[in-house]
């Protein structure tokens, strides 16, 4: 192999079985990159569950391009997975990476424009194009490597392609597996792991082609420790407990199994329709059904008549899917149907960032009905409470005779991360349909004058007969348009929602209950606050922070503990003015949507801070903003 | 109205054994429909069609979108739902798919069907759930006074096209005829209760989706639709067939029938085009197509299977 005209490449080569170079970190982060089609999505997949299951933690997040098949070599086509290690929990993506595999400059490049790279990282990269027949090509890596200077990127160039022709023909097909031999090598992960992982991923193909993965995987590993003076030690630390690791789509998916759902109503919509492929592959042998509707109305539709004749059904969907979902949410209100409605969140407005995250259906979620419609709103903030969010879900939904909307994200939607197995007992599930007679002067709203709430009849119960409308109606649901009949059935919708409230129990406050600043948070973002708060207060920061699962009815206790702090700030990803951007005032700033909940409901003077990137907070920017909330504070 | 039976099972068959419902049963508070309203008659019809085959109460729902004929379920003692504009057949595909035991109809206007709820009314058509749609066809929308409707004839004045509809009137029969798995298709009118209630006996002895389209005449803004076939039976083509809808009183009231196999599909379409003629009857029927409830019939799980099945998934992602 030429030399390849490398800033600053690392000196290959050591000598064979000498004792390497070792890194040891307590956290570290692994990006995998190539075109889509090359497998580098795989490859940071089956490399975050190796290292989960020999006790790391992790974190894994998909890097998605918007197309299927964007043109190859360019930046808007990288592909793959990043990966953070860490001896002990790993609660969120991190920050930059300091360890990159790439298929080529370009897809290098996009990673680089969004300072996903930390200074310094150390990259591995696919060494063909540096010298290939195209002038072209040769030019663009030529460009793209002027670009990344200055960054102390440490280059060692490898010879993929080269390397796995010795195998197969493709090596479009064969990368990511010598790639994953040389992670496997330089972390130290147990071949015979991947080797499992490997069999199972591939159980539906040939005895051949997880013979030549095998083969791959060994000569990545073969190379590894011939070439590199490299070992990364994130030292493992296995769980006490028996653990599992799935994206948050998949335990969505599972977890409304466990919950006893058994009719799904959906139509396809990134980036919720995952949820509906794990459950597409299982669910009949639960008794589930999916129905795959013809447009997103039709999927509400089908699920409120479901749940309306027998147990609660649920329905999968996104932003855009939410909106045209809109009026039946409302008739499921009207009608006091119970229906659980999971919106995996993604940009917006409009199409917006279809495969990239967002928070910013609060606020469509809480008011986007025509007319007053309280529904229950929970936001899980980790991959194992989108598991257990759907028996709860469920169960508020039953009891409460309310839609129950569970806002998850992109973020939880595609990261990967361990969590303790769940222990499901029958009675998670939802008990079977009483289909006996009704009891004698039976009324289908038969509302307890102090709580709101009654008991719903199902048909097939003899006496329970009525017609749900969603016209304003009585107990009896007869129609009425009386001004004491609409007002009396709004005021018994509404008292469920501070009945329940009652139920609840004041949030947690992560860190001192008083101090300088309260950072609040809801759904995805828990892990990276979280840490950037423990990083700050590490510094001698008074910086705590509250994490909310409930945003309808809102957790109780908010106002008492928002006192204790100087100032309170929601860290979100959704849109906010910024105060120091030309005509902002704080009268016409627009605020996160959080923010906005919990001023208009503590009268308190919550300030926000929020960005709109289509990834993931890191936990350093956050850090950024607290220290600067903080000297402005003081 | 019959007694309340404790512990009724699953399909309260042993119960009904002992139960019978005469028409009264089904009657719920004074329609409020206009007098002269083609309604009404649907309504009765659809009274007679429950006690002729006394289905319980309990067992039956009907389903409806927006819109005069939508307040149905209301003057009914069964299950009702009235839901959203357009929208009345994805409830009930919801209702027939968790619970196939039940006796589902969907009552829907022009509007809802053919317009707001058009996509719905396609697709249910090729699902074939076991539900009876019934189109209550008066031309116009009524309850929100008079706006032109997709089956409003060319030229028909109204408040939001007052000198006269732009567009030639869509053709719901042709376009049921013409989707995948269409396996039920007829019409009949306001005028001829009689052939209502066998045109919807049939409907319910099908298997599968079955589309009743009903002619009608809004008192307020159409009464003048098809004056001429109401006026004079002979300027109705009824079609009949020993497959057919039987009705010997209706055939004796109509002089010209057109022999007709509800198997010939083709037939079915040239008898749908708009060449000025009525037709009422039975267009087109097949039992063989797929029944969406049974071909997604899914097998159910006691929590002990559940659990036991979860476990077994739990453990592709332990670690």
């Amino acid at each position: 192999m030429t030399a390849a005209p490398i800033p600053g490449t690392l000196a290959p080569a050591a000598p064979a079985r000498a004792p390497k170079r070792v890194i040891r970190a307590s956290q570290h982060t692994v990006e995998v990159v190539s075109d889509p089609g090359e497998g580098a999505q795989k490859c940071g997949q089956i490399f975050g569950r190796v290292s989960a299951m020999m006790g790391n933690g992790t974190w894994t997040v998909e890097i998605i391009p918007a197309e299927i098949q964007p043109p190859p070599r360019t930046p808007p086509s990288a592909s793959g997975n990043r990966v953070r290690l860490g001896t002990g929990p790993v609660t969120n993506w991190g920050d930059e990476a300091q360890l990159v595999v790439a298929f080529n400059e370009q897809v290098l490049l996009h990673r680089h424009r969004l300072d996903a790279l930390a200074d310094g990282c150390i990259i591995l990269i696919e060494s063909r194009w540096a010298e290939h027949d195209d002038e072209q090509i040769r030019a663009a890596w030529a460009a793209a490597m002027t670009e990344m200077e200055g960054r102390g990127y440490r280059f060692i160039a490898v010879p993929m392609e080269e390397q796995c022709l010795t195998i197969v023909d493709t090596p479009r097909r064969g990368k990511n597996m010598f790639a994953l031999g040389m992670l496997a090598r330089i972390y130290g992960r147990e071949r015979d792991i991947i080797r499992q992982i490997i069999a199972h991923e591939f159980r539906r193909k040939s005895k051949e082609i997880y013979e030549s993965n095998v083969a791959l995987l060994d000569l990545g590993w073969q190379w590894a420790d011939e070439h590199l003076d490299l070992e990364i030690d994130v030292p493992v630390q296995p769980a006490a407990e028996p653990m599992v690791v799935m994206n948050g789509n998949q335990a969505l998916a599972l977890g409304a199994i466990a919950a006893g759902l058994e009719l799904c109503s959906m139509y396809p919509i990134t980036p919720a329709t995952s949820a509906s492929h794990h459950l597409g592959e299982i669910f009949e042998k639960f008794g589930g059904i999916i129905h795959q509707a013809e447009d997103e109305i039709a999927a509400i539709g089908v699920a409120v008549g479901a749940s309306y004749a027998g147990k609660v059904a649920f329905t999968v969907t996104s932003g855009p899917g939410l909106a045209l979902k809109t009026e039946f949410i409302g008739l499921a209100v009207m009608t006091e149907t119970p229906l659980v409605i999971v919106d995996v969140q993604r940009g917006g407005p409009s199409t917006g960032l279809p495969t990239k995250v967002e928070q910013s259906d609060l606020l469509a979620v809480l008011y986007g009905e025509p007319g007053d419609a309280p529904k229950v709103v929970v936001a899980p903030a980790t991959m194992e409470e989108c598991f257990h969010v759907m028996t709860t879900a469920r169960r508020l939904a039953e009891a409460f005779r309310t839609p129950v909307v569970v806002l998850s994200d992109a973020n939880l939607a595609t990261g990967v991360q361990p969590f303790a197995r769940p222990r499901i007992t029958p009675d998670w599930l939802a008990p079977a349909l009483d289909l006996g007679a009704v009891p004698e002067g039976f009324r289908p709203y038969d509302w307890d004058p102090q709580t709101g709430l009654s008991r719903r009849s199902v048909p097939g119960q003899p006496g329970g007969m009525f017609t749900a409308t969603g016209l304003s109606h009585d107990e009896r649901s007869k129609v009425g348009y009386s001004p004491d009949v609409h007002e009396r059935g709004c005021v018994m919708r509404s008292r469920k929602l501070a009945v329940l409230q009652q139920t609840l129990t004041p949030p947690a406050v992560r860190g001192d209950d008083n101090g300088d600043l309260l950072v609040v948070g809801w759904g995805s973002t828990l892990g990276a606050i979280e840490e950037a708060v423990d990083r700050v207060r590490s510094e001698g920061l008074a910086v705590s922070s509250l994490h909310l699962r409930f945003l309808s009815p809102l957790e109780p206790g908010l106002r008492e503990i928002f006192r204790r702090f100087r100032r309170v700030m929601t860290v979100e990803i959704n849109y906010s003015d910024d105060p120091r951007d030309p005509f902002i005032t704080d009268e016409n700033r627009r605020r996160g949507q959080l923010a906005w909940l919990l001023r208009a409901q503590t009268l308190v003077d919550v300030d926000c801070w929020t960005r709109v990137p289509g990834e993931p907070l890191r936990p350093g920017q956050i850090a950024g903003a607290i220290r600067d909330a903080v000297r402005k504070g003081a | 109205m019959t007694m309340v039976h404790a512990g009724c099972s699953l399909l309260g068959a042993a119960a009904d054994e002992e139960r019978s419902w005469s028409r009264e049963d089904y009657e719920g508070p004074v329609a409020r429909w206009c007098s002269g309203c083609g309604d009404h008659a649907v309504l009765s019809a659809v009274q007679r069609l429950l006690e002729a085959e006394q289905l319980p109460p309990e067992q039956t729902v009907f389903v409806s979108g927006i819109g005069c004929s939508s307040r149905f379920p209301h003057y009914l003692t069964t299950y009702g739902f009235h839901g959203l504009h357009g929208r009345a057949l994805p409830v009930a595909t919801g209702v027939k798919l968790r619970r196939p035991d039940l006796h589902v109809f969907a009552v829907m206007g022009d509007g809802d069907c053919c317009s707001i709820g058009a996509g719905h009314w396609i697709h249910t058509v090729r699902y074939n759930p076991g539900i009876v749609a019934i189109m209550l066809d008066n031309g116009v929308y009524g309850l929100t006074k008079n706006q032109t409707s997709p089956t409003s004839p060319k030229g028909q004045k109204s408040n939001t096209q007052p000198r006269g509809a732009w567009l030639d009137a869509m053709n719901p029969i042709a376009t049921t005829l013409g989707v995948a798995n269409v396996s039920f298709v007829a019409q009949t009118g306001d005028w001829v209760p009689d052939h209502i209630t066998e045109t919807l006996r049939a409907a319910f002895h099908h298997r599968g989706f079955a589309f009743v389209r009903i002619l009608q005449r809004c008192p307020q803004y159409t009464d003048q639709l098809f004056a001429d076939a109401v006026r004079d039976p002979a300027k109705v083509e009824l079609l009949v067939h020993a497959d057919g809808i039987r009705a010997p009183q209706v055939e004796r009231l109509f002089p010209n029938h057109v022999t007709h196999d509800p198997a010939d599909l083709t037939a079915a379409f040239r008898l749908a085009q708009p060449d000025g003629q009525v037709r009422l009857g039975l267009f087109y029927r097949n039992e063989a197509v797929p029944v969406y409830e049974e071909v997604r019939r899914a097998l159910p799980r006691s929590a002990e299977e559940k659990v036991r099945l979860l476990n077994e998934e739990l453990d592709i992602y332990a670690v």
